[in-house]
């Protein structure tokens, strides 16, 4: 492979993952933190309020996961590697 | 270039990342990822010895392991009704539990059994669904099950539900059939090819204790990535039949 292609798919790969942890890192922190606020106000409902967190969760982690897929796939799969 | 400085390492011996590598299997002019099929295989035999152990002299009260798993089929039963409801789930929770308990096994398998200690020609043995392959065919299974839901229920008036609610929204609903199962797909492949690859690098730095909570939050993640994955899926369906 050619040097500076590489260089720019590890950096590449390293933005990819790292950009994309910033928008579902701060949704899971407003997320997790309407669900304490939730459960303090009403602690009867916390085994629904976390199954639903748990699930919303995953939904913003998958947002991270596209990311950590094209920083693979610009790693171990690189279309440009001729 | 990049697996090879990951084999180099010493330490990496019993984690070794072969992203990439597979072992090929010749089936009439189709390459196959024999390591893939082999751990498939494993799961799907435990899945089918737990079941038939578990139907065997069934009791009226039941005690033992025929608890455990009347409460395990309760388990996906409860996912089945509350994505599709009362009125439709029966005939769905065949499937969307079926598709929970393989991803969970394959998770499991992949996270709790060490396939490292058994060599392969070429790749290695781990979850089968740290293969792109695996999550694909199960994302397409859930895209051609909710399309049967809908066709059989409302025939091909299903179909008048992409120009709704104003037919201005037609490229968009088009588009949603496709990114139904690239999300599916990559949610799950990226979920756990990620949690063994942060395990493989934290292995090769530290080699003893320090990956185990990572370890611990993969078997976690591998569980709670199958009860998305079957919650998705009960919800798309619900979402055609609706």
């Amino acid at each position: 492979m050619d040097s500076i292609i590489s260089a720019a798919s590890v950096i590449a790969a390293g933005l990819s993952i790292g950009l994309s942890a910033i928008g579902p890192g701060i949704g899971q922190g407003n997320a997790a933190g309407q669900a304490v606020e939730g459960i303090a106000r009403q602690p009867e409902a916390e085994s629904k309020i976390r199954g639903t967190l748990l699930l919303s969760l995953a939904f913003m982690e998958a947002l991270t996961i596209y990311g950590l897929v094209v920083a693979l796939a610009l790693l171990f799969a690189n279309p440009f590697n001729v | 270039m990049y697996p090879e400085i990951f084999d180099s390492n010493m330490f990496t011996l019993l984690a070794e990342a072969s992203v990439g590598k597979h072992f090929y299997w010749n089936i009439a002019g189709f390459l196959a990822h024999g390591q893939v099929l082999l751990v498939i295989w494993f799961v799907v035999i435990i899945l089918l010895l737990l079941s038939v152990l578990g139907t065997q002299n069934i009791e009226r009260i039941p005690s033992g392991f025929q608890n455990f798993m009347e409460s395990a089929v309760d388990f996906v039963t409860d996912i089945a009704r509350d994505q599709l409801g009362e009125s439709f789930y029966k005939e769905w929770i065949p499937f969307i539990g079926t598709l929970f308990f393989f991803i969970f096994g394959c998770n499991w398998a992949g996270a709790i059994i060490p396939w490292k200690l058994i060599e392969l020609p070429e790749g290695e043995l781990a979850a089968p669904t740290n293969d792109i392959n695996t999550t694909v065919a199960l994302a397409l299974l859930t895209s051609f099950a909710y399309f049967y839901a809908g066709l059989s229920k409302k025939g091909l008036g299903y179909f008048k539900r992409y120009i709704q609610p104003i037919p201005l929204l037609l490229p968009i609903n088009i588009l949603e059939d496709f990114t139904k199962p690239l999300s599916l797909s990559f949610r799950l492949f990226g979920n756990v090819l990620a949690d063994e690859l942060t395990v493989t690098v934290l292995t090769s730095l530290v080699p003893l204790i320090i990956p185990l909570p990572i370890m611990i939050l993969g078997i976690f993640a591998g569980s709670v990535q199958a009860l998305i994955f079957s919650t998705l899926a009960a919800a798309y369906i619900a979402e055609a039949l609706e």
